[in-house]
């Protein structure tokens, strides 16, 4: 037999195991990527199954198939157009009802389904059953009974599968028919636009899609019709604008006739374990100490277990490096060891031991995420994030920032809304996050003694109010004030999946990984090269020559060309500052000579607007290229740059003028 | 208060009303339809504090939506238990 590869797309509703599913089926032969001109991840994968190759595609989770939202519109323009051989739709038992509206807009798509009723135990916990050959026979396609956290049920789908494809099984679907009082519309308007139609959409579900306001649909067939026929089409659905509701009615009330003799409820006065959690977790003020206590615990594992191997891995692999390519390159010109020994490995060599500390808290958003707590510390803060214009949901991406600024830029990817989502993005580098700190840490005792903890402090709140006030600001001035609505399901409490997280983790880190080898490797060079040339000297190179045209600006704040020098280098890694420092000012290695002439060169006033400046400065180089990757946009990075640039020197010479006046 | 139309938001936690119609625009009306809110559909309030987002139960789901959302849902409050 020769070997074809069936082509399996996964479908379903958001909290539902589609990624356990997917990650089940493709374990390590995964592709990440996104989709085309998107933002969205696109994730596909192989599997192997009785001398088949499937590839499995795993679609963006979505409610219906209306195009509210992007994910809506991928899953359904990759169904009608790629027509995969067969679409596998995941529906989350404990909340059938709900979940099978999805199944309800595929069945009408000319591609076969088959439903894979996933988390029974989770149903069971609940004190629901749902009798699978039941639901088979009403909705006449195939229902596999799973519970995919435990791999149960994944053999009889792949044979599910295989026997649609070999078409031993006869497919003929029970597809929701339009209810009566609309039928005469959505024939009407079938008959008006069926030349129009493009190939490969299903007219009559053309016809569906318009009378339910779908934007993209109504576009497509307003451009390829006459002017006066689309007035006609125009005219009926303007009569019929309540179209909308009465539609998803239909739909849930052909459900209910699918689901009657199948699903069997929970008891009357049943309280479940989740009803039982949520009294605390989401309750107002007990939901919000619950909270702060997971926060705690995610800082005391960075602080811990992050911090100390990070400071590991800079002394004995990074230094370890460092000394072996010196030993190796001995004889090499004196220049090709610094740019290896200072400038790619003291850069990404710097970023790479940032790599514990990313894995600590890609852990801990995981589980968060995956056990469904995640969506209560969104309900929790929501009324706080609102004045932000941002969502419930930007808290926690937000909050990782103070570890670093990388995975609170793509933690974001859980915010729905994409302008919430946006915004996340452009207020997570505002945190200070632990280099930053390091760098506080070593300089205010320089600069303050026995008051440092205090202004130390101070810098962090100051970096918070103007992340706040930045929020206030890029949601009046760039997104008009519009409310983001809030509308998200709270889904039931279930055990983690580590095989989920395990590869998140993997897939989060390789993505750093692949960024330090690139974008970061070709910085830190360019870096190097401006510290190193044209004679060698940092006293004489180009970044020296930068330095000293920057020290007009850097005068307003009380700067001289050195400390402009460390603020440019500090965009590698926050933490080179105090290493060019100690260069500039030839402290050599001793922490206490470089204190002593720090505290020589700055009056307070400017020591504290250098430490202003330092907190809010362009982000480092790794969170930059991370921006540039989510937003997939070189404009919103580049103004995320200017913004943080423009907003430093602005506080930094403030603070310096206020300061000075009141000595 | 039992047959008089109110918004969602207006019901206390443990109270239980019947969905009347959609008054927001059209993405807000088809979002929340999607999700189950269809006239008809019975709603219990989980959590209401009055203010802030609140919580409920549509279709065995639990749903939380801001306190601006559940004032766009119009319900008929029916007594505990009964239909």
């Amino acid at each position: 037999m020769a070997e074809h590869v069936i082509t399996v797309a996964l479908a379903g509703q958001p909290n539902v195991g589609k990624s356990t599913l997917f990650n089940l089926l493709t374990g390590l032969n995964q592709h990440v990527g996104n989709w085309p001109g998107k933002t969205i991840e696109r994730k596909t994968g192989t599997c192997h199954f009785d001398g088949h190759t499937l590839e499995i595609v795993d679609l963006p989770g979505t409610y219906s198939l209306t195009a509210n939202s992007l994910e809506e519109q991928i899953a359904r323009d990759y169904i009608i157009g790629e027509k995969p051989d067969v679409v596998v739709a995941i529906v989350n038992a404990a909340s059938l009802e709900r979940n099978l509206y999805l199944v309800a807009e595929l069945l009408p798509l000319p591609v076969p389904v088959i439903v894979a009723l996933n988390m029974i135990d989770v149903a069971e916990a609940e004190g629901m059953k749902v009798e699978a050959h039941v639901l088979e026979a009403a909705l006449g396609v195939p229902v596999v009974p799973m519970v995919a956290t435990k791999g149960q049920g994944v053999r009889l789908l792949l044979k599910e599968i295989d026997r649609l494809v070999e078409g031993e099984v006869d497919y003929l679907p029970h597809r929701p028919q339009i209810r009566e009082d609309h039928l005469e519309v959505v024939e009407e308007i079938e008959s008006l636009v069926n030349p129009y139609v493009p190939e490969p959409y299903p007219r009559s579900w053309v016809a569906l899609k318009l009378l339910e306001g779908d934007a993209e649909i109504t576009e497509m067939i307003q451009e390829r019709m006459k002017e006066d026929s689309w007035q006609k089409v125009h005219a009926i659905l303007h009569q019929h604008e309540d179209a909308v509701v009465a539609v998803a009615s239909g739909r849930y009330d052909w459900i209910a006739r699918m689901i009657r003799a199948a699903l069997i409820r929970p008891k009357v006065g049943q309280i479940s374990l989740t009803h039982r959690l949520d009294r605390w977790a989401t309750h107002p003020f007990w939901g919000l100490l619950l909270l702060l206590g997971i926060v705690g615990l995610i800082f005391w594992l960075t602080y811990a277990v992050g911090a100390p191997l990070q400071g590991w891995l800079d002394t004995f692999v990074v230094g370890g490096a460092a000394d072996l390519a010196g030993a190796a390159l001995s004889g090499a010109p004196d220049w090709l060891t610094s740019l290896v020994v200072d400038g790619i490995i003291g850069g990404v060599g710097t970023v790479l031991t940032f790599l514990p500390i990313l894995i600590i808290f890609f852990a801990s958003f995981s589980f968060v995420e995956d056990v469904g707590y995640m969506a209560r510390a969104a309900y929790v803060v929501d009324r706080f994030m609102h004045l932000m214009g941002l969502h419930g949901k930007s808290f926690l991406p937000l909050f990782l920032g103070f570890g670093c600024n990388v995975p609170s830029v793509m933690g974001a990817r859980i915010v729905e809304s994409p302008r919430a989502r946006l915004l996340t993005i452009l207020l997570a580098p505002l945190m200070p996050c632990t280099a930053r700190m390091a760098v506080l840490a070593f300089l205010t005792p320089i600069f303050f003694g026995a008051a440092a903890p205090l202004v130390s402090w101070g810098m962090v709140g100051l970096s918070l109010v103007v992340l706040a006030l930045s929020g206030i600001l890029f949601n009046k001035v760039l997104f008009h004030g519009e409310r983001v609505a809030f509308i998200m399901e709270l889904p039931l409490y279930h055990l983690p999946d580590w095989r989920t997280i395990g590869l998140l983790i993997l897939q989060r880190s390789r993505a750093f990984l692949a960024r330090a080898g690139t974008i970061i490797l070709v910085v830190s060079v360019i870096i190097w090269a401006l510290s190193a040339l044209p004679t060698g000297d940092v006293d004489t190179s180009f970044l020296a020559t930068i330095g000293h045209f920057l020290e007009p600006v850097g005068r307003l704040m009380g700067q001289n060309w050195r400390m402009m020098v460390a603020l440019l280098t500090s965009f590698i890694a926050k933490e080179n500052s105090i290493a060019t420092l100690g260069v500039l000012f030839r402290a050599g290695e001793e922490e206490a000579q470089l204190a002593t002439v720090l505290s020589q060169t700055l009056t307070p006033a400017a020591a504290l607007a250098f430490l202003v400046v330092q907190m809010l400065f362009i982000p480092c180089v790794a969170v930059v290229a991370t921006v540039k990757q989510e937003t997939n946009s070189w404009r919103w990075t580049g103004f995320s740059v200017v913004y943080q640039l423009l907003i430093s020197l602005v506080a930094g010479i403030l603070v310096y003028q206020i300061a000075g006046f009141m000595g | 208060m039992e047959g008089e139309l109110v918004p969602l938001g207006a019901l206390g936690a443990g109270e239980i009303g019947v969905v009347e119609r959609l008054a927001g625009g059209r993405g807000l009306t088809s979002r929340l339809a999607t999700l189950g809110f269809t006239p008809g559909a019975r709603v219990n309030m989980v959590q209401n504090f009055g203010r802030g987002p609140v919580i409920v139960m549509v279709r065995g789901t639990r749903i939380a939506l801001g306190r601006g959302e559940a004032q766009k849902i119009i319900v008929t409050p029916i007594a505990e238990g009964g239909e």
